[in-house]
C-alpha cells in the first residue's frame, strides 16, 4: 500500500467542516488552543464569526456548546481525545449525553500513533469511556474519506457525536463513491478462515495483514468498524458465524475498546474464539509513531502473525 | 409588578419548596429557601418568558446551576403556569418529571440539565453566546451557589464570558456563605467575590437577595451594561423564611419531621398574612 496517499484523518476533518461552513449556517466550531493541531484553523480561516477559540480550558469549552446547543446551533467541540474524552468526560456525560444536546466531540491526537509527545497525551482510553454513555454515538474513521464522510453524518444527525482522530497520516483506502452509515460496518475484504475486526488506523494496517496472510494459506476477512456505537452487530454475527474465529484490533486498550465492544456481542448471542489485538494493560511510550507501532504490534507482520496464532 | 406581590409570589413558593422536600422526604430546603427571591423576581418581572410557549427561540433563558435546590425552581415554575401546582407532590418519585436535579428532557421550560456543580454556568454563557452569533436580543440568567463557586470551571466559563463580551448575561451569586460541611470560608474560602469577578472582567453589583427594590436596581443596573457580563453578588440567608433554618448548614439537604414542618408552614402562613 506504499503507493497510497496518505493523510491524516485531522486534516479531513478541518477540511470537511471548512467545506460544511457555507451550507451549516447553524454550525459553530470551538478549540482549546489547538486549531492547528486539530486543524480547525481551516475552519477559522474561511468562517471566523463561528469560530471560538476556548483557550486551554476543555470542561467550559464542552459546556458552552452545550448552551450553544441548547440555544439551535451545531456546535462542534475540538482539541485532542486525552483533553475531551479524558479531561472532559463528566461534562460530555451529565452536560451532553444525559441531556441529548446536539454536540460533537472532535477528538484528534487519539491512540499511541500520537507518538512523541508521550503517553500523557496519548489517549486509548477514549472509545471506553466513550461508548457507555447512553445517547452517545461513536465514530473511528479509516481514512480521509470516511472521516470526511463522518463529519457530514454528525452534522446532519441530532444528537451528540464523538468522532475519534489521529495525527498520523492513513493511507487513503476508500473511492470517492464510498457511502458511510452510522451503524453499518464495512465489509472490505471476504475470507473464510477467520475474521478481523479493525477502527481506525488498524484497518489499512489488517488489509495487508491480509494480503501476508494468503500467503500463509490463510483466508481472511476484513471488516471496517467506524460506527462502534452503534455497533453493526449483524456483520459481525454473521461474519464470525461463518468463519469461526474473530481479531480485533485497535489502537486502543484492549479492554472496553472495538475488542470489548466485539466480546460483548460474541459472548452474548455466538461464543466465538477472539483475539484482541491491542494496547494489554499498560500506557504507550515517547518515540516516533512508526517505533511505536512496531513496538505494539501494530504492523501488518505482526497482526499477520497473532493472526495465524488465532489460527492454529 | 409591585413589591407586595412579588413577596406573596415568593411566600407561596417558600410554601411549596418546603411542602416538596417533606413530602418527598428529601431534597435540599436551606438554599433553595435563599434564593426563592431571585428566582420570584427572574421569574415573575424579569424574564421575557411565556409558560404556554416554553421553546419560543426568542425567550430568555434561565440555568440553575445550584441544580440541587429544584424545590424552589419547580414551585416558582410552577406558581407562574409552567405545570399544575398538584404535580409538585410527584417532586422525586418514580415516573415524575421534577427530578432532583434538573432534566430539560422531562419538564419543558427548563432550559438545562443541571445538577453538577460548575457546569449550568458555562451552558448559560454557551446560550449568551448563540444569542450573540444569532444577533437575538434575548438574555440569558443563571444563579450559582457561593460553595459552587470553588469549581474551577465557573472561573473558566467567567473567563471566556467577559473576553468574548458577554453583556446579555447575567449571573447571580446566591451569597449565604454555607455550604454542605460548613461555611464557605472555613471549608476553602472562595472570598472575596467582588474582586474576583471584577479582575475576570465582570461588572459587579451587590444586592440584597431578599429585597425587591434591591434586585429590581441590580437586575436594571445589569441591563444597562454593556460589552461586559454582570454578576450580582446577592446577599441571602440560607433557609430564609424558616427561623430553626435559618443559616445552618445542616439544612441543606434534610427533610424536615411533621412537627417541624408544621413550624415552619405556620411561620409562612404569617408571613403571608403580614404581607396581606
Amino acid at each position: 500500500m506504499s503507493e497510497m496517499k496518505k493523510i491524516p484523518t485531522r486534516d479531513s476533518y478541518g477540511a470537511a467542516l471548512a467545506e460544511a461552513a457555507k451550507d451549516y449556517p447553524n454550525l459553530i466550531v470551538m478549540d482549546a488552543d489547538l486549531s492547528c493541531a486539530t486543524k480547525t484553523e481551516e475552519f477559522a480561516k474561511v468562517c471566523p464569526e463561528r469560530f471560538f477559540n476556548a483557550g486551554i480550558a476543555e470542561a467550559n469549552m464542552v459546556c458552552v456548546a452545550a448552551g450553544l446547543a441548547a440555544a439551535g446551533m451545531i456546535p462542534f467541540v475540538s482539541s485532542f481525545a486525552m483533553f475531551t474524552a479524558g479531561r472532559a468526560f463528566e461534562q460530555i456525560r451529565n452536560s451532553v449525553a444525559y441531556p441529548k444536546l446536539n454536540v460533537k466531540i472532535g477528538a484528534t491526537h487519539a491512540g499511541i500513533s500520537v507518538g512523541e509527545d508521550g503517553a500523557s497525551h496519548q489517549c486509548i482510553e477514549d472509545i471506553a469511556l466513550m461508548r457507555v454513555l447512553p445517547n452517545m454515538t461513536v465514530l473511528s474513521p479509516s481514512d480521509d474519506i470516511e472521516a470526511r464522510a463522518c463529519v457530514k453524518a454528525a452534522l446532519d444527525l441530532d444528537g451528540p457525536v464523538y468522532l475519534r482522530l489521529g495525527r498520523a497520516a492513513v493511507p487513503v483506502i476508500n473511492g470517492a463513491d464510498y457511502h458511510f452509515e452510522i451503524g453499518k460496518g464495512q465489509l472490505l475484504k471476504e475470507g473464510k478462515d477467520v475474521t478481523i475486526v479493525a477502527t481506525g488506523l488498524l484497518v489499512s494496517i489488517c488489509l495487508e495483514a491480509a494480503e501476508l496472510l494468503k500467503n500463509e494459506g490463510i483466508d481472511a476477512e476484513v471488516i471496517n468498524i467506524c460506527s462502534i456505537k452503534p455497533l453493526d452487530e449483524e456483520l459481525i454475527l454473521a461474519s464470525a458465524a461463518k468463519t469461526g474465529r474473530v481479531v480485533t484490533a485497535e489502537e486502543h486498550l484492549i479492554a472496553g475498546g472495538l475488542g470489548g465492544a466485539v466480546a460483548e456481542v460474541l459472548s452474548a448471542k455466538l461464543p466465538t474464539k477472539l483475539t484482541r489485538i491491542g494496547m494489554e494493560d499498560r500506557f504507550g511510550e515517547s518515540a516516533p509513531a512508526e517505533a511505536l507501532l512496531e513496538k505494539f504490534g501494530f504492523t501488518p507482520a505482526a497482526v499477520c502473525a497473532r493472526v495465524k496464532e488465532a489460527c492454529r | 409588578m409591585n413589591n407586595q406581590e412579588l413577596r406573596h409570589y415568593a411566600n407561596e413558593i417558600r410554601k411549596s419548596a418546603v411542602t416538596a422536600v417533606y413530602t418527598a422526604h428529601s431534597g435540599h430546603p436551606g438554599g433553595s429557601l435563599s434564593c426563592v427571591d431571585i428566582l420570584t423576581y427572574l421569574y415573575f418581572e424579569e424574564m421575557h418568558i411565556d409558560p404556554k410557549n416554553p421553546a419560543d427561540p426568542d425567550r430568555d433563558r434561565f440555568v440553575l446551576s445550584k441544580g440541587h435546590v429544584t424545590p424552589a425552581l419547580y414551585g416558582t415554575m410552577a406558581h407562574r403556569g409552567y405545570f399544575p401546582l398538584e404535580e409538585l407532590k410527584t417532586f422525586r418519585q418514580l415516573g415524575t418529571r421534577l427530578h432532583g436535579h434538573p432534566s430539560m428532557r422531562y419538564l419543558p421550560g427548563l432550559d438545562m440539565s443541571t445538577g453538577s456543580l460548575g457546569q449550568g454556568m458555562a451552558t448559560a454563557v454557551g446560550m449568551a453566546l448563540a444569542g450573540k452569533v444569532q444577533k437575538k436580543d434575548y438574555r440569558v440568567y443563571t444563579v450559582i451557589g457561593d460553595g459552587e463557586s470553588q469549581e474551577g470551571e465557573i472561573w473558566e466559563a467567567a473567563m471566556f464570558a467577559a473576553a468574548k463580551k458577554l453583556d446579555n448575561l447575567t449571573v447571580i451569586l446566591d451569597y449565604n456563605g454555607l455550604q454542605i460541611d460548613g461555611t464557605i470560608a472555613e471549608v476553602n474560602d472562595p472570598q472575596p467575590f467582588d474582586k474576583k469577578f471584577e479582575a475576570f472582567g465582570f461588572h459587579v453589583v451587590v444586592a440584597d437577595g431578599h429585597d425587591f427594590d434591591s434586585l429590581r436596581a441590580a437586575f436594571e443596573e445589569a441591563r444597562k451594561t454593556k460589552g461586559q457580563p454582570t454578576v450580582i453578588l446577592a446577599k441571602t440567608v440560607k433557609g430564609k423564611g424558616v427561623s430553626f433554618m435559618e443559616n445552618q448548614a445542616g439544612w441543606h439537604g434534610k427533610s424536615p419531621n411533621e412537627e417541624q414542618y408544621r413550624q415552619a408552614m405556620e411561620e409562612l402562613e404569617r408571613a403571608g398574612e403580614a404581607n396581606e
